[in-house]
């Protein structure tokens, strides 16, 4: 055989192999409005870059008739490539082969992957689109999940770990995107349960559909399963490659800064915020008064939406945006929303993201429902990840700064490297009506005209205590700062502590609340 | 896809805010104090058997009907010496959780 013969015979494997599940599997795919697993990856990353590892490996399964079927690639494709030129790792399941399924083959191409990726300290990608376990290889294939989960926890907090499901991830499938730091779903691909609808059913008899079970948009909204929710694959890749621009390849790095861009001129912040602590706002528009060009790449935008997360850019830095929103629940605290902001917190503080924290909020929610779903120990947990967090943390307090919701929202007893407070802001135990209703109580109960001496007593309250210069005479606030001046105080605080550095007692781990 | 919300107040420690509700907060369940003359399911599934009519008096600990989930037989028992007052259940019925399966009341 000649050399020429030789590369012609490899890529005629190559091309049998790339094929997948065949014409008809890739077309059933196409009509199920999805994208195949190679598709998928080409659209994600940078023209020409992909390469792919472990074409040719095959299972050894034996039983059930598995001996003689021929699964291209094992259902999974794996390899390395850039997105925006940044290294990446990506595996991709393949749906047109035998389902997607998982089987032991199947698991160590991803393993292997998962492992080039911790080693060479670059992002992971998984596109998960998966039928779950291949029943007909057992244990093995149980085998093969615990050994993806346990990469995943060993990979948290060193290189950034991104879940997207494109297809059914079912089972304990979906553990693993639960243990990465990102999981992107798009509307009617998605689907992630745990016991599938007609399981329910037969059991319980609850009747459901599989969107309204585990659709993209349950996920997005209700669970807090996912971070990023899209109507189509390709917004979704859009997303992706945005996060990418956002993030540092591993914790020994820092995000990639990029030029340095004024915000768009556009309403000013003053304008946007109502002196009048209970009239709302849209708290994105002043973040967005604040980032380079305006932008600001939101987080969990529909779970908990009474508390915003995401990145934006200040001087070209990433920094990471923790703020409550008045326009959704007054933006109080609850369960979700705590939630919410503590794993993002925890995640900025891993990746060397400094934290922008904004505050106007009156408080917790209040309701039975909060106090039995535990938003003591879901509330802690906020507490847990600002007092943790290292990075550069400043704060400014816009208008509500009441009670427990004051200490949470990344006050200077939690260590905030910085907090300024606009003079809008009232810092106090609670709201100016609760307080006097308690301070009170006796002389407005014996008050000729009750509901008079309430206001009056209101009002004495506000002006005493509901302001910013009771918290400003202790030190607990650096600086009462005119509302145009946040973006360069901001600025200003990021700067001088680009050279942050704390240590924390040493420790195997803490035990955060959760 | 998502739908922009009304304004609505919401009250926080005496301040009436002016603010949307969320989804979860607008589907929340209201708490109710437990009624114990209500026997509500606490498991859904089908009832195989009820040894009890309306207006027997029953004795603390005896079985009133078995309700079969997840395989398991579960007996359903009166929890203090008294009456039934209605059975909302018929034998062979499937009942989702928290369904009202009997009505009792105590002795005098």
């Amino acid at each position: 055989m000649s050399l020429r013969s030789n590369v012609l015979d490899l890529r005629k494997r190559r091309k049998e192999v790339q094929m997948g599940g065949g014409e008809k599997a890739m077309e059933k795919q196409a009509k199920m409005g999805k994208l195949n697993a190679r598709e998928r990856i080409l659209a994600l990353l940078d023209k020409n870059s992909f390469h792919e590892y472990d074409l040719f490996v095959e299972h050894s399964a034996k039983d059930f008739g598995m001996e003689s079927k021929v699964l291209h690639g094992d259902g999974v494709i794996i390899g390395t490539g850039t997105i925006d030129g940044k290294p990446i790792c990506i595996f991709a399941q393949d749906f047109t082969v035998e389902g997607g399924s998982l089987g032991l083959a199947h698991a160590r191409k991803i393993t292997k992957i998962m492992d080039h990726a911790l080693k060479m300290r670059v992002p992971l990608i998984g596109i998960n689109d998966s039928g779950g376990a291949r029943i007909q290889e057992g244990v093995n294939s149980l085998a093969g999940y615990g050994e993806i989960f346990f990469r995943n926890t060993l990979a948290s907090g060193v290189i950034p770990q991104i879940s997207v499901i494109l297809g059914p991830c079912a089972g304990g499938a979906v553990y693993s995107p639960a243990l990465t730091d990102f999981v992107f779903v798009v509307e009617n691909i998605s689907k992630m349960f745990i016991t599938g609808p007609s399981v329910i059913k037969s059991v319980l008899g609850e009747e459901i559909s599989m969107e309204e079970l585990g659709g993209a948009r349950v996920h997005a909204e209700i669970t807090g399963n996912a971070h990023f929710y899209a109507t189509t694959e390709q917004e979704c890749f859009e997303q992706i490659k945005t996060l990418i621009s956002y993030i540092p390849r591993s914790n020994s790095k820092k995000a990639m800064p990029y030029p340095i861009k004024a915000p768009l001129k556009g309403k000013k912040i003053e304008e946007i915020v109502p002196v009048d602590p209970r009239i709302p706002y849209d708290m994105r528009d002043v973040i967005k008064t604040l980032t380079d060009s305006s932008e600001f790449f939101e987080v969990m935008e529909h779970f908990a939406p009474n508390i915003i997360i995401g990145f934006g850019r200040l001087d070209g830095e990433t920094t990471g945006f923790v703020a409550n929103q008045p326009m959704v629940l007054a933006g109080v605290l609850d369960c979700d929303s705590s939630d919410k902001a503590a794993r993002f917190i925890r995640y900025c503080d891993a990746f060397n993201i400094p934290i922008v924290t904004l505050e106007d909020l009156p408080g917790y929610l209040p309701g039975v429902d909060q106090e039995h779903a535990g938003v003591i120990r879901h509330g802690a947990k906020i507490l847990y990840a600002y007092s943790e967090a290292t990075v550069p943390k400043v704060t400014v307090i816009l208008r509500k700064a009441y009670g427990g919701g004051y200490i949470a929202m990344n006050s200077r007893h939690l260590r905030a490297d910085f907090v300024f407070a606009w003079p809008t802001a009232e810092i106090a135990v609670m709201g100016p009506e609760g307080a006097a209703n308690i301070i009170f109580r006796k002389e407005i109960a014996e008050a000729e005209n009750p509901e008079e001496m309430r206001q009056q007593k209101i009002k004495e309250y506000k002006e005493k205590f509901a302001n910013p210069y009771v918290a400003a005479s202790q030190g607990y606030i650096d600086e009462v700062i005119e509302p145009k001046e946040t973006r360069s105080r901001i600025l200003h605080a990021m700067k001088v502590s680009e050279n942050k550095s704390v240590y924390l007692p040493s420790k195997k781990h803490g035990i955060p609340p959760f | 896809m998502f739908e922009k919300k009304e304004l609505r107040e919401l009250v926080i420690q005496g301040g009436v805010y002016m603010t949307q509700y969320s989804r979860k907060f607008e589907e929340r369940v209201s708490w109710e104090a437990p009624d114990e003359n209500k026997l509500y399911s606490f498991i859904p599934g089908t009832i195989i058997d009820i040894f009890v009519k309306p207006k027997q008096k029953v004795k603390e600990g005896e079985t009133l009907l078995l309700l079969e989930a997840m395989k398991m037989q579960n007996q359903v028992r009166m929890p203090f010496d008294g009456e039934i007052v209605q059975i909302h259940v018929k034998k062979n019925e499937v009942i989702p959780n928290r369904f009202l399966m009997i009505e009792i009341k105590p002795k005098k």
